[in-house]
């Protein structure tokens, strides 16, 4: 009897009955038998030199573990991308939440006090707090020029194009800082010795980044560190690279006292200290036909990364690559730049530098519609890219896109054009104070690692079958929201014909699971996924060579047959190790060719209403229309776009990080404001699925994507109600009333 | 016993505790740490995010928010008290079935407080469950699936 599929089918999630229950363990839930408290104490300064550390107070301090650099039996420096981040400052601070002294004590009230009075003797430095002051080298802060990393994209020759045009139009846009946000806060729990080595429970996207981060800081071998995930309630990028040094903290903290230690992040300690988004600027000068062919863009983008280098290079270059939007254009330069600042590093977020440049470009076609007399329908429809023409990398389109059918559809859906005049003709009178407004961007987002990115990740996935004849999983894939358990579960059991219920997804943990890559980049059901599949696939072919199998098999068949495999020949495992699709190929010096082997791609519309009296915006309704190959699990796809727009529109509307010398100064949830159920709007998620042949039954990424498009349609939409236009996000009502207020 | 610390007793999902506790102690923590019941979470320690919601009395608080002396006498439900002995309780049941959990970390407040407004309001509309849902913040879903799930219990209750 053949099973049903169970890929496109809405199946509960795996763990979702133990998170309805509040039965889920997440690290803050966990406990060990004398486990102690960390906490970390750290600089106010944004730069300066360390002279002296004071422990004060009526402390009893003999009761305290206290680690400072010089207890680091290692390196001290995160081993991410470059090794220029110490785990504890030794003598030089390059920003205001660096850490110094790592404190533990059994009472965690009164670790809290300790932690209050190590009075830390500095020496200021002079300090560059925005990517205008670091690329102008007010003051050289990191290497020789404050540049962690640059990118020139060519195509064609620019220069040929300014003669020939009509219009050249130029603009510049700017994006926040934004915190990830995620519920819980940031946690781990370390124990530690000599002896042992390292183990680590906690919160994490990336268990092998934590075990890459750990090994240099104890010159331990690889095999005596070890990384276990627990429940982690959200990452959206925000648990990809700070939580190595968490666990770095916590380990030696428990390292010192011979006790596990548990540091907790209090939600201000999270929002002021661990990454945010990249603040970005871009510029754009595009080259137009009168009739509206887009014949050269010079794009210049620039993010701030911060203190030290940590992903900004790989961030940068997911910006750059996207910057010039699903447009064909033959002649491009686009020059991109991530520079030092004295803030905490800013690092991973959904989009991933993507939503920086697209919220550019998207704003710069409604500038250019507006300067050629054009919609910004049309403008779009004259020089969406089609199959077979090339991006700004070169990279020759083999998928089936269709921008148009997809602008079309969310223009159905929205009821797009009777909505623009009709808002155009109330607008038009002044009684109506309340002026609403509908936009778009249209824009597509890259799944996997970029590049060359998967071949040197070589992922790996096993899976293994019980006597039983139940399915384990073997990935280093994390679920943290987004629905891994799930998917991963449907994807094997249908490759295998079994139940849902037959397939276990095994938790994380660096000794028990292969190197599978981290879970970021929109890659976990494409590439990871399909890995997945392969391997589950490889079970059956080593049953059906071993005679033990036929080709066609029910449920029971494959029961049957892994017993007796095992009870005559020993464990039954399979592995599959990403391959590169044939035909990709990748110039790492040149930054030409297939950026990503695959792309989703989306048109999202915005409709709006923007109180002239308080200048408050309200997005009313919101459609996504996306094509992202085959949905594994349509209810987990929509949760994922839903969850993203509602991000976006946070990113768009209401979520500003106040920066005061360095530091965020509104990092609680009281002032730093996050979309609730009462401020969303209708969000409709509608899907294209056109397969991809290379993702498992077709499927492409989807995680990020969502975050792309709100802002950029949102702030088309700002325009089409007021004809104001604001060209940088967070865009808060006083944001509005100046711009408003300037055009008067 | 500590001098600062005092006897306080309530009664947690049906069961009554008595906890030496400081008079201060956010009722959150004596939960979570005197009578280990962890599946009420802490997001902010504010009172913004609605992560540590209870009912208390029937009534949706924060308990990061109330003095463990404040609780003296009354009846609390947490997550853990919420599901029957044998099945999941209907809003459970359609958090599950609607895709209202993500990550699961404002899992627990955000049921509680719609089991709190079915109890008030069975068949809510929707900006009745908007206002309803507005103390409990979710980072993963946008809230579409939480509002299905909120609809959906009213129809499975």
């Amino acid at each position: 009897m053949e099973s049903k599929p169970l890929i496109g089918r809405p199946v509960l999630r795996k763990e979702g009955r133990s998170k309805v229950t509040g039965q889920a363990k997440y690290i803050d839930d966990i406990t060990m038998p004398g486990m102690i408290y960390g906490t970390t104490v750290r600089s106010s300064i944004a730069r300066g030199r360390i002279k002296g550390i004071h422990f004060e107070g009526g402390i009893p301090w003999n009761e305290f573990t206290i680690v400072t650099s010089k207890d680091i039996p290692g390196e001290n420096y995160l081993a991410l991308i470059l090794h220029d981040q110490p785990f504890l400052a030794d003598e030089q601070i390059n920003h205001p939440e660096e850490a110094i002294v790592l404190l533990a004590h059994p009472d965690k009230y009164l670790l809290e006090e300790a932690r209050r009075c190590v009075r830390i003797d500095v020496e200021p430095m002079p300090a560059v707090f925005n990517l205008e002051d670091s690329l102008a080298k007010k003051e050289i802060i990191w290497g020789n020029d404050n540049i962690f990393k640059s990118y020139l994209v060519e195509k064609g020759n620019i220069d040929t194009v300014w003669e020939k045009a009509d219009f050249i139009v130029e603009g510049e846009y700017h994006t926040g800082a934004q915190e990830q946000l995620y519920i819980e806060n940031n946690g781990m729990i370390a124990v530690a010795n000599p002896k042992d080595g390292v183990t680590i429970w906690g919160s994490m996207q990336c268990p092998y980044y934590v075990h890459k981060g750990l090994v240099p800081l104890f010159e331990l071998p690889p095999e005596k560190v070890r990384i276990i995930q627990a429940e982690t309630g959200g990452g959206f990028g925000g648990k990809e690279e700070y939580p190595t040094m968490i666990a770095g903290h916590a380990a030696l903290l428990a390292w010192k006292s011979g006790k596990p230690v548990k540091i907790m992040y209090d939600r201000a300690e999270d929002m002021v200290a661990t990454t945010k988004r990249h603040p970005a600027r871009t510029r754009h000068k595009t080259a137009v036909s009168k009739d509206g062919k887009i014949l050269g863009m010079e794009i210049e983008f620039v993010i701030d990364g911060g203190a030290y280098a940590t992903l900004s290079s790989v961030v940068l270059s997911r910006g750059t690559i996207h910057s010039a939007g699903p447009y064909f254009c033959p002649h491009v330069r686009i020059k991109s730049t991530a520079v030092a600042t004295n803030m905490p590093p800013h690092g991973a977020f959904r989009g991933f530098g993507a939503p920086q440049s697209i919220f550019a470009q998207e704003r710069h076609l409604d500038k250019i519609a507006k300067t050629l007399g054009m919609t910004p329908e049309e403008i779009r429809r004259r020089n969406f890219l089609h199959k077979g023409q090339t991006t700004a990398t070169g990279q020759t389109i083999e998928e089936n896109v269709d921008m148009d059918g997809l602008l079309s559809r969310a223009f159905k859906l929205t009821d797009y054009h009777t909505k623009k005049k009709l808002f155009a003709q109330e607008n038009a009178k002044p009684e109506n104070k309340i002026k609403k407004g509908i936009g778009f961007a249209s824009f597509m987002h890259g799944s996997g690692f970029t590049g060359s990115g998967e071949k040197f990740l070589a992922s790996i996935v096993g899976v293994e079958a019980t006597p039983q004849g139940r399915v384990r999983i073997l990935s280093a894939s994390t679920e943290i929201g987004q629905g891994t358990n799930t998917i991963f579960a449907q994807i094997a059991a249908d490759a295998l014909h079994l139940d849902y219920e037959d397939i276990d997804v095994v938790q994380p943990d660096t000794a028990t699971v292969p190197n599978s890559g981290p879970t970021v980049a929109s890659r976990t059901v494409m590439v990871v996924g399909k890995l997945v599949e392969t391997a589950a696939l490889g079970i059956k072919q080593i049953l059906i060579q071993s005679g033990h199998l036929q080709k066609t098999h029910t449920a029971q068949d494959f029961k049957r047959a892994c017993k007796e495999y095992i009870d005559q020949l020993g464990p039954l495992k399979s592995f599959s190790q990403y391959k590169q699709p044939p035909g990709i190929n990748w110039d790492d010096d040149k930054y030409q060719g297939d950026a990503y082997g695959a792309y989703a791609w989306a048109v999202y519309v915005a409709e709006v209403s923007v109180d002239t009296m308080t200048y408050e915006t309200r997005v009313d309704d919101f459609v996504a229309v996306q094509e992202v190959g085959k949905v594994i699990h349509p209810v987990l796809a929509a949760g994922q776009i839903e969850g993203g727009v509602a991000q976006g529109i946070g990113y768009a509307i209401y979520e500003k990080c106040v920066w005061k010398d360095g530091r965020m100064a509104n990092g609680q949830m009281t002032n730093y404001i996050m979309p609730t159920a009462a401020d969303v709007p209708p969000i409709r998620v509608f899907f294209e699925e056109v397969p991809y042949a290379y993702g498992p039954n077709g499927a492409k990424g989807i995680g990020e994507l969502p975050m792309d498009g709100p802002g950029p349609a949102i702030l088309n939409a700002v325009e089409d109600a007021t004809g104001i236009s604001v060209n940088h996000i967070p865009m808060l009502p006083e944001d509005l009333m100046q711009a408003m207020r300037g055009s008067k | 016993m500590n001098l600062n610390e005092v006897s306080v007793q309530f009664v947690v999902n049906g069961k009554k505790q008595t906890v030496k506790a400081a008079p201060m102690l956010r009722l959150l923590d004596v939960l979570r740490e005197n009578i280990h019941l962890t599946g009420t979470k802490e997001g902010c320690g504010e009172g913004e995010c609605g992560a540590c919601s209870v009912l208390m009395d029937g009534k949706l608080v924060n308990s990061c928010l109330i003095p463990v002396m404040q609780a003296s006498g009354c009846h609390i439900t947490t997550i853990e008290g919420v599901a029957g002995p044998d099945q999941l309780h209907a809003v459970q049941q359609a958090f599950l079935e609607c895709g209202g959990a993500q990550c699961g970390i404002c899992t627990p407040g955000m049921i509680l407080a719609s089991k709190a407004l079915l109890e008030k309001c069975p068949n809510p509309s929707e900006s009745q469950i908007r206002e309803g849902l507005a103390g409990n913040l979710c980072r993963c879903t946008g809230y579409m699936k939480i509002f299905d799930a909120v609809k959906r219990a009213g129809t499975l209750s």
